[in-house]
Parts: C-alpha cells; structure tokens; sequence
C-alpha cells in the first residue's frame, strides 16, 4: 500500500481537530499551548504533503522550517507569560485569569 | 482798502473770498468755541462771541468804505463753486456781494455787535450767560450765510437756520411756559411760510432744469418764460407768490403775523437783534434780492399784503400796555411798510428804509430792554416820569422816536417818505390801487401816535408805580453804548455816503413835494394827538375806550385772530390728533400689537412643546436611548473567554462549510 497525499491530509486533520479540542476544552494553559502545537504542526505536515505531491519546488518545506521557529519562538514568549502569570497568581488556570475583562 | 495787507498774508487766494470767509465763519468759530468751553473761560466767555462779531463787524466796515469810495452803485462780486454734482442735476455753493448784501452785512454785522455788547450787560447773571452768547454767534453765522448766498438753495438752508436760532433764543429762558409756547408758535408758524417758500423753490427749479442762482433765474428770464398755468394764475406769477409766502412768514406780514409779538418773551437784546433789525427783515431781503422774477400781478399782491400789514399792525399797536409789545407791533407795521414798498417797485426805498429800521429799531427795543432792566415791568401803565432817572435812555429813545415817526433830519423820515413817494407815483400810472397810498398814509399817522403814546407814557408824566420808580437807575455803561451809537444812525445825515445809492431810484419831482408835504401831515398830526391825549389830557383815552368800546375791545382782542385761528385750524388739527390717537391706541395699540401677544405666547408655546417632546425627548433622548439598550443586550455576548470565542468562530466555520458543501 502507497502512502498517497489524502493520508497526509487525514492526518494532519485527525492532529488539527486534536489541537482544536485541546485548546477550546483544556483549563490549564500549558494544556492549551500544547494544542496550539498541535495545531501548527498539522499545518506543517499539510506543507509538506502539498509540497511533496503538487508543487515543483520546496517552497512548501521551507515554509514547515519557518513554522518550527516560530513556534519554537511562540513558546517561549507564552511560557514567560505563564510563568508570570503562576508568580502572581499562584495557578494557570485560565479562568482564574480575567484581569483585563472590563 | 485792506487788500494789500491781505494779499501779503494769503498770497494764493483772493484777497475778497478772504475777507468774506472771516466775515462769515469767524461768528461761526465762536459759536463752537463759546458752546463747547463756554462755561469755563474768563467771564464764561462772552468776549470769545464779541470779538467774532467784532472781526466781522471791522471787516464789514472795511467793504463798505470801499464800497463807498467806489461810488459804484452795480458794484458785484461773484464766486460760486460746484457742490453736488449728478448726471440729472447739480446744485452749486456760492457768494454774491453786491450793493444789498454789503447793506445788510452793515446792517447784521452792526446790530449784532451792538446787541452783543449790551447783552453783556443785560444778561449779566444768568444762569445760562454762556448759552446765549452762543446762539446769538450762532445767529450772527446764519444771518450772513443767508446774505451771503447766491442761490434760492443756500438762502433757504441758512434761512432755516436763523429761523432754528430764532427758535431757541425766543424759548430762551424755557422754564416759562409762555416763553416756551412763543418758541414753538414762532417756529410752527414760519414754518407754514417756509413750506410755500419751498414749493416755489421747486416750481424754479424744475421750470428752469435745475437754475436756482439768482443769476441764473433772471437770465433764463430774460429769454423764456415759464408755461403753465394754475387756478387762473400763471406759474411764474405762483412761484413768486410762493417765494414771497416764505417772507410772509418771517417777516411776519398778514396773515401770519401772528408770531412776531409772541416773540418778544425772549430776551430783549434778542428781540432788537433778530425781531426787530435783521432776521424779520429777511424776508424783505428776500423779496429784494428776488425782485426781477415777480411778475407785475405779484408785485401788486405783495403790495396790498404790505399795505394792508402796515395799517392792520398799526392799529393794534394802538390800545397795548406791553412796551415790548407795542413795538413788536410796529416792527410788523414796518415790514409791511418796506413790502408795500417792494410792491409799488420802489425797491431802493424799500430796502432803503429796511437799514434805517434796523438802525432805530434796534435803539427802540434796545431802549425799552433799558427800561424793563431798571423797572422789572413791561407794563407801561406802571411806568412815568423816567425822563430825569434814565436821562441816556430818554434821549436815544426819542431819537429813535422821531425817526420812525418821519420827522425830518432823522433817517426815517427819508426812507418813509421815498416809500411813499413811490406808492403815490404808483397810483399816478394805476389809479385803481388808490388803497395802497392811503393804508400808507394812515399807517404813518398812526405810528407817530403810538409810539409817542409810548414815550409819553414811560418818560413823562408822573410815576405811576412809586416803589418800582425809587428803584429805578441808569443803565451801565455797556448798556447805553450801543444805544448812543444806534441813536446816532437814527439820524438822516449818517446815510449822506449812501446818497449815490440811493439816488438810483428816480421818483417824479411833483409827486415827491407832495409825499414830503403829505407826510410831514400825516406825522404831525398823530404826534399832537398823542401830546393832546397823554400829555395834556383834554382827551381822556379811557372815555375814549368807553365810548368806542366795541373797537377798542376788537384792538385789545388783536382781531381775533389768534382766536380765530385757534378755533379754525388749531381745534380742527387737535381734534383730528385726538381721533388718530384713539385710533392708535384702539386699533394699533390694542388690537394689533397687543393681540399679536397672545397669537405669539401661543404660537411659541406650541413650538416649545414640540421642541421638547419630539425634537429633544424622542428623537435626540430616544437615540441615546435606543443605543444604550442594545449595548447592553450585546455587551452580554462579549464575555471575554477566548476559549469560548474559538469554539464559536469554529462553529461557525463547521456551519459555512456544511452550506458550502450543500449548496455547490
């Protein structure tokens, strides 16, 4: 059995619907950042699928490296922020965190 | 005479046009000077007024040596400049000096200064010291500018304004209300005079396309005429008619004599100057300098009105005790005296016995202002026996006396018996107007009998009112100048330089005898009835007064005709006044002001409550309203929890892409 392009889609679809539901359900903010990389890497793994399949170029693989760092670069700036967040409240949990709301 | 010094001072200008111009504006400056800072210089500035008139008066002198040196009767100077200028029409400002202006410059220039010097002191502490010799510069400024003017527009604006100083020195001392009435009843009923005078001034001035300079008007005369014809009379003779209304008013002629003897409530120095010597005689300028526009029948109207205003005046004069009085009445028997000469075509005579009026006049009322000064009355009937306590008075009086009764050696005599002379060779060429001599005639008579009735009763005698008598003393020294001085030009021999003047007139040699004899008659014979009735009393003037008492009470009553008028006109006008103020307060006031009150409330209250209710409740405190509301409905969705906002967004997302699906 070939591995085809709709696998790759399946899958990253399967990880995305993952992540969506670690983010929307999940109460502990690692839990969501965790899903947030779920999510980016489903993108990624679609860059690769159409990159590999479709496109002439590597443009594709290219764009899942620019992916990495930035969530490599999102994560530390969110668990600086969670660490933060922990100092002064003592928990992550995200209702807790309601300061701003009016 | 003064032109080389002039020219050296002003070596641009005309050397004339600046003796004129100092003539004219200096009593102007003073004016100004004296009404605005009056109060507060050096004896509230009554020497600011005197020295104006003084310049004026010297440099009036000046001219008229000049003019007698020329001995050139035609002398004329003319200067006119254009003042507006329109497409349709334009009207010029101007001077003319001739023989007539240069006499009654002597005349104003004289009198007035005179005046001013004796009101210093007859006016001596009056509240309103300052005041007075203000309008009096004032009138002084306006006189000349009349004089002076060489056209009919010029005339009528400065004889409006002699008419306005008039006005205020009559009601001079307003806090009486007789004074105040004068005023006002002398400036009304000019103005009926003015009014005609100005419709003439129209009918010239659209007859002629715009001339109104005497100049002007006689040349376009000479070579046309006016058409048109109104009421039977030719326009031409109209116009005259009208302009001569606008002398009848100010110099007081019937029928609107009325004014003149109310005047005298003014101050006496005012009535010598302005009621008396030269703004009543502005209407006899006014007629000379516009002679050559009359037409015969004009003339001949003029002639009968003086006539009749010489004899009717005269007779009034005769029953009054008011010193004042009386001579208000003589003046206008006067006037009438000079238009009935102007009326028969002797206009030198005329204008002639107009300067030597003017002079005698003056010292007349100049006189009795002394007597009044010294008696505190008007009466003469409280007055006597002031022949030895005012010996000045007594003796210019008298010289004023004999020469407005024509006594010979005195000026009145002359211009009388010129005026007279004229009247008879008059009716030589047209006997049907025989009445105009005999009115002459009897008017002298008459007033050689009143005014000498008048000196009887003040200087001789016995004093009728001893207390008043104890009190009495001669006048200052500032008083009785002018009266030595005007006494002096009473004399027939003061007006020999005039003699190239006068001799322009010629009247027939036989004619002249008999006007001379006539009139030496006629003035002799009133002067020994008035000795026989006031000074020897072998007629008794009360029986007299008894016997005709009917005539006596009409004298006494004027004629009736203030009543007359009062009862014709005045009740008329007032009862017409009274229905168009009820109308007013009817009618204007309560049904149309006061009932567009309600309409307004009404009308504002309603358009407040929309402003309220619609405008401001619904539509502006709605909006607020409505959007309040729906922030606070909408605000519930924003809670603030991305987790739910994701779930939402991703649900929406899941929803359009069923439709998507579904529908493609």
């Amino acid at each position: 059995m070939t591995v085809e392009l709709h696998h790759y889609l399946i899958l990253s679809s399967i990880l995305f619907v993952l992540g969506i539901i670690g983010i929307i359900s999940r109460k502990n903010s690692i839990g969501i950042l965790m899903g947030i990389e779920l999510v980016m890497n489903a993108c990624g793994i679609n860059f690769v699928a159409f990159s590999k399949y479709i496109a002439s170029d590597f443009s594709g693989q290219i764009f899942a490296l620019f992916i990495f760092v930035i969530a490599a670069a999102e994560v530390v700036v969110a668990l600086a922020i969670v660490l933060r967040i922990y100092q002064n409240k003592a928990t992550i949990d995200i209702e807790e965190v309601k300061d701003l709301k009016c | 005479m003064l032109d080389p010094f002039i020219v050296k001072l002003f070596p641009t200008l005309d050397p004339m046009l600046v003796i004129i111009s100092a003539i004219l504006f200096s009593p102007l400056v003073g004016f100004v000077i004296q009404f605005f800072m009056g109060e507060k210089l050096f004896r509230k500035g009554d020497w600011v007024s005197l020295g104006a008139i003084f310049i004026s008066w010297v440099l009036t002198l000046f001219l008229f040596s000049d003019f007698v040196h020329s001995q050139n009767a035609h002398f004329k100077w003319v200067m006119s400049w254009p003042w507006i200028a329109l497409p349709s029409f334009s009207l010029g400002m101007g001077i003319l000096l001739d023989s007539t202006t240069i006499l009654m410059l002597l005349v104003i220039t004289t009198v007035s200064f005179l005046v001013h010097l004796y009101s210093t002191g007859y006016m001596q502490g009056d509240p309103r010291y300052s005041r007075f010799f203000a309008y009096l510069s004032f009138f002084s400024f306006s006189m000349i500018g009349l004089v002076l003017s060489d056209n009919l527009f010029a005339l009528y604006v400065f004889w409006e304004l002699v008419g306005l100083s008039s006005y205020l020195l009559i009601g001079f001392w307003f806090e009486k209300p007789s004074a105040a009435n004068a005023s006002k009843k002398a400036f009304i009923v000019t103005r009926v005079g003015d009014v005609g005078m100005f419709i003439g001034i129209l009918i010239i001035f659209f007859q002629t396309n715009g001339l109104l300079k005497f100049e002007d008007i006689f040349s376009f005369l000479s070579k046309s005429s006016f058409n048109g014809e109104f009421l039977g009379l030719s326009l031409l003779t109209l116009a005259g008619l009208c302009i001569f209304m606008g002398a009848v008013g100010k110099s007081a002629q019937f029928p609107l004599h009325i004014w003149l003897p109310d005047a005298m409530e003014g101050p006496t120095p005012v009535s010598a100057l302005i009621h008396a010597a030269t703004m009543v005689a502005a209407g006899v300028y006014l007629v000379t300098r516009m002679f050559p526009f009359f037409t015969p029948e004009a003339l001949t109207c003029i002639a009968y009105v003086g006539a009749f205003t010489a004899i009717f005046s005269a007779t009034m004069a005769l029953t009054h005790n008011d010193i004042k009085k009386v001579l208000a009445y003589s003046t206008v028997s006067q006037l009438g005296y000079m238009m009935m000469g102007l009326g028969v075509g002797a206009t030198i005579a005329g204008f002639f016995h107009l300067v030597t009026h003017a002079a005698f006049k003056a010292c007349l009322f100049l006189c009795s202002g002394s007597v009044i000064h010294a008696l505190h009355t008007q009466d003469l009937r409280e007055m006597g026996g002031l022949r030895k306590k005012m010996p000045i008075t007594f003796v210019t009086m008298l010289i004023a006396t004999l020469a407005i009764s024509g006594v010979p050696l005195f000026s009145g005599f002359v211009s009388k018996d010129m005026i007279l002379g004229g009247t008879l060779s008059f009716v030589s060429n047209h006997p049907n107007h025989f009445l105009i001599p005999i009115f002459g005639f009897s008017a002298a008579a008459l007033t050689a009998f009143y005014m000498f009735r008048l000196i009887f009763m003040t200087f001789f005698g016995t004093a009728r009112d001893s207390k008043k008598f104890e009190h009495a003393h001669e006048s200052p020294f500032n008083m009785t100048l002018p009266l030595i001085i005007l006494s002096l030009s009473s004399f027939a021999i003061v007006f020999t330089p005039l003699h190239f003047w006068i001799e322009q007139e010629e009247i027939p040699e036989n004619i002249h005898h008999l006007a001379t004899v006539l009139s030496l008659f006629v003035a002799g014979s009133g002067i020994l009835l008035s000795y026989l009735m006031y000074m020897k009393k072998v007629l008794n003037p009360d029986t007299l007064a008894q016997r005709f008492k009917y005539i006596y009470n009409t004298l006494i009553h004027l004629y009736w005709i203030d009543e007359l008028y009062e009862w014709a006109i005045l009740n008329n006008v007032v009862r017409l006044n009274n229905l168009l103020a009820h109308f007013d307060n009817r009618v204007i006031d309560q049904v149309m002001v006061d009932g567009w009150a309600p309409v307004t409330i009404q009308t504002s209250r309603g358009s407040g409550n929309f402003d309220n209710r619609v405008i401001d409740e619904l539509l502006v405190d709605g909006t607020g309203q409505m959007v309040g509301a729906s922030g606070k409905q909408t605000v519930k969705i924003q809670t603030g929890k991305v987790q739910q906002y994701i779930l939402v967004g991703l649900g929406s997302v899941c929803v359009l892409l069923i439709l998507l699906t579904l529908i493609l």
